[in-house]
């Protein structure tokens, strides 16, 4: 279903065959929202009002910023189960600076610049000191958890300023969080593409001592783009703690996972070296719609995680027997 | 006579459209040690797979005992009587000696696996390969590599093997533990096992074989008792052909020094190297596998960054400790294994040739696509790579035209010294004819090439001179009249020799 087209012999040429072939996988994810769109609002036209989608896809904003840094560790081949409980802490960090009175840039400001910390250390554990990345972001994650729940006490934050709310505004009528979502996916999609920096992570992805070999300074590199994904993640807080009045001490149930299925649904192959954030941006887009279709269909909203499952699996069966058919190409 | 244990009768191998093996035919008898010759890719590999039970035959026939058998499976292989130590070792690195010795067929009582007998039975087993000291209950991820391979051949005869297939059972031991290892093949061929020994090593061929039958080219030589035959006649055999034809070897001018090393030493396997690479020279260097050259190259490329000794390149003294800082001195590396150190597989011939060039074609950090294309086209063309252009991912090529990607991709950075490992490892004769060609016309475009290989033809007919590494230590240097297969081939298992 998902697989991305890969030509057999010689690849065609013009550009909407190359730009086919590059992208074949996300036009698929694009294809099925749009067929999802078609048959649920033919069903239930309700579905396909402009107040159900801005909502929906706002509500599901931070998943896809969050995903845009998941899908540059991915693709250096990396893994970041963490990212979930880092979300759940920066978020009391900036709640606990916005009531307190400091500016509110500066509650924006500082989860950011602490998701980039956070992760520069576990960076370093994977870049330097070499243990898997699985391995330190899972005990990254039981870490950031347990400090959280021993930080709070489990007490929620309320009272937070009304200007903090930043969920909540705007722009040029449309919500920020899916402003924001939209314009951080151009920006990060065209950097990773145009420029040499995005490149060496695919290169770094696709064959490690390849990499070195020609001079590309891989733990640096490593270590810079767990960083950017703490960034992201802070970005992501941002639109994830400021939708409701309080901020919950814990985070949404297995939020990690759902960031990787986005990047993996997305395109991004689990071994490296391929998918792009426009890819996991539009699976988080389906994710969002595949709930609420759920909804106006009548069927238990319970039923997602399944359809997200069966997603997965089949994308990740498409990727295999795309890259045997790629190996044996000759 | 007795009747031979083992007979192969014409016995070919295809892979697709190449044959690895055609009509390979020998008899192994009981209490016969019998040496497989050939240069890499002459099919000894593939004959040993296809008696492992790994490969199945194209055509031919194997008869053991004189009762004609397939061999399906590695099992079947084992239940025939043969028994395969392969040069990579296949034990179970975290459990005991015991268990791997017993892998798969553990002695059972009551349904439970019978400990006891199956320590004794180790035991015995091991003593009788003179390893009375080895502990049955230790780890096989601790031992040393002699000790393994030992646990490899008690494995082996523990399934009653009357077939022993040694796969260059010497290329990774130090001398002590070779010379063990023979005294244990002298021993089992007393108790009549029949074994096959795969070996480049003359001395210790001529030392333990009984008879000996060369593959050239995938196909069958011929088989000489060892008695009568001298170490010239099996080289000639091996080689066979007039190499200088097929290798077009082009003089040029040799210019002034470009690189010099001195003392160069970096772990085990790179001693105090000291030579002179000249402007338009290839340097071939030859030696065993194991021998050292593949680190020395890995040494002067900043892979394994050297512990002491000087490199200077056109004058200047360098510290490569990096490959970042091998490249930026002027190096480049076309490495053994193209999979594992120069494509990016799933990427296209176009980043995969730009890749090393990156900083210089994107200002601001931004890739210039012109740039980049225009780079990519040239290499592209200039090596002549077969594919519907530079768009193709280059886990689509074959083997010759990803060997092009390589060497083009490090072409792009103007290098002063090329190292190349092994260039037409894999590859098939009409590539490696066009890679050959274009190694020589790099040199006369005024490049100090590297050239590592272990195909003696191949280093002798393209090297201006030829230097030899064993154990780590440059042993001999030929210029290219010297250099005759016999002289190489003493010097690169010489350290025998060398070290008594």
């Amino acid at each position: 279903m998902l697989s991305r087209s890969i030509p057999a012999e010689a690849p065609r040429t013009g550009a909407l065959r190359r730009f086919i072939n590059e992208y074949g996988h996300e036009i698929l994810v694009a294809l099925a929202i749009a067929v999802l769109l078609i048959g649920v609002g033919l069903y239930n036209p309700r579905f396909i009002s402009s107040r159900n989608l801005t909502s929906i896809f706002s509500g599901n904003a931070y998943i896809a910023i969050a995903a845009i840094g998941m899908t540059m560790v991915i693709v250096i081949r990396e893994i970041d189960l963490s990212v979930g409980a880092l979300i759940g802490v920066l978020a009391t960090i900036s709640g606990t600076i916005a009531v307190s009175g400091a500016p509110v840039w500066f509650a924006w400001v500082v989860p950011i610049l602490c998701g980039m910390a956070i992760n520069a250390i576990t960076g370093v554990l994977v870049a330097y000191a070499r243990i898997p990345s699985i391995v330190v972001t899972l005990g990254m994650m039981a870490v950031l958890q347990g400090a959280l729940i021993t930080a709070t006490g489990g007490t929620w934050i309320s009272n937070l300023p009304a200007d903090f709310l930043l969920a909540k505004m705007t722009f040029a009528g449309l919500p920020m969080p899916l402003v924001w979502a939209i314009v951080l996916t151009i920006l990060a999609g065209l950097w990773m593409r145009l420029t040499r920096f995005g490149r060496s992570l695919y290169l770094i992805g696709g064959n490690a001592e390849a990499a070195r070999a020609v001079g590309i300074t891989v733990p640096r590199r490593i270590v810079a783009v767990f960083m950017i994904h703490g960034a992201f993640a802070g970005l992501a807080t941002l639109m994830f703690a400021t939708q409701l009045q309080v901020i919950q001490s814990t985070t949404p149930p297995n939020l990690e996972l759902i960031v990787i299925t986005a990047a993996v649904i997305g395109g991004v192959s689990i071994l490296g070296g391929t998918g792009t954030v426009f890819g996991s941006s539009l699976a988080a887009v389906l994710f969002a719609t595949i709930g609420s279709a759920l909804i106006f269909v009548n069927v238990s909203a319970y039923w997602l995680r399944a359809c997200i499952g069966a997603l997965i699996l089949l994308t990740v069966m498409a990727d295999m027997v795309r890259r045997r058919r790629a190996m044996k190409g000759h | 006579m007795t009747h031979p244990i083992l007979s192969v009768r014409d016995i070919s191998k295809s892979f697709g459209p190449i044959r690895a093996l055609k009509t390979a035919t020998f008899d192994l008898f009981p209490g016969e040690v019998h040496a497989l010759m050939g240069e890499n890719g002459a099919g000894k590999s593939t004959l040993v797979k296809i008696l492992a039970g790994l490969h199945a035959p194209s055509g031919g026939h194997i008869l053991v005992a004189g009762t004609e058998t397939t061999l399906p499976s590695p099992r079947a292989a084992s239940k025939a009587g043969i028994a395969v130590v392969h040069q990579e070792l296949l034990l179970f690195n975290e459990l005991t000696v015991a268990e791997n010795v017993f892998s798969g067929h553990n002695p059972m009582r009551g349904g439970i696996v019978d400990w006891s007998a199956m320590r004794s039975r180790a035991r015995e087993l091991l003593a009788d390969l003179d390893c009375h000291d080895l502990d049955v209950d230790r780890k096989v991820g601790s031992l040393s590599v002699a000790m393994r391979q030992r646990v490899e051949i008690a494995r082996a005869l523990n399934h009653d093997a009357r077939v022993l297939i040694l796969d260059e059972p010497t290329a990774a031991l130090g001398e002590r533990d070779a010379e063990r290892l023979l005294d244990i093949v002298l021993k089992l061929r007393a108790r009549g096992v029949g074994i096959i020994y795969v070996s480049h090593r003359m001395n210790e061929i001529f030392r333990i074989a009984d008879r000996m039958t060369v593959l050239r080219d995938g196909t069958f030589v011929g088989t000489r008792p060892a008695a009568e035959t001298t170490e010239g006649e099996l080289i000639g055999m091996m080689v066979g052909r007039a190499v200088d034809q097929i290798f077009p070897k082009v003089d040029v001018p040799i210019g002034p020094p470009v690189l010099e090393v001195e003392g160069l030493t970096s772990g085990p396997l790179v001693k105090n190297a000291t030579f002179t690479l000249r402007k338009g020279e290839i340097l071939g260097i030859a030696g065993l596998v194991g021998s050292g050259r593949t680190e020395l190259a890995l040494t002067l490329f900043g892979i394994t960054p050297a512990q002491s000794g000087t490199i200077r390149l056109n004058g200047k003294p360098l510290r490569v400790n990096s490959p970042r800082a091998a490249r930026d001195a002027g190096f480049a590396y076309v490495p053994e294994d193209r999979g594992h150190q120069g494509l990016v597989r799933p990427m296209t011939i176009r980043e995969n040739i730009s890749m090393a060039v990156l900083d210089r074609i994107s200002p601001m950090g931004f890739i210039s696509r012109t740039r980049e294309a225009a780079l990519a086209r040239k290499g592209f063309d200039l090596l002549g790579v077969r594919a519907a252009n530079v768009e193709q991912q280059v886990g689509q090529l074959s083997g010759g035209n990803q060997q092009k990607v390589v060497i083009a991709k490090w072409l792009e950075t103007n290098p002063s010294v090329l190292i190349l490992d092994e260039p037409t490892r894999g590859i098939d004769v009409g590539a490696k004819a066009e890679i050959h060609r274009l190694i020589c016309e790099l040199a006369g475009r005024g490049l100090a090439i590297l050239m590592i290989s272990s195909e003696l033809p191949e280093v002798l007919a393209m090297s201006d001179r030829v230097m030899v590494i064993a154990d780590g230590r440059i042993s001999a240097t030929f210029d290219c009249v010297g250099a005759t297969p016999e002289a190489v081939g003493r010097a690169m298992t010489s350290r025998r020799e060398a070290t008594c």
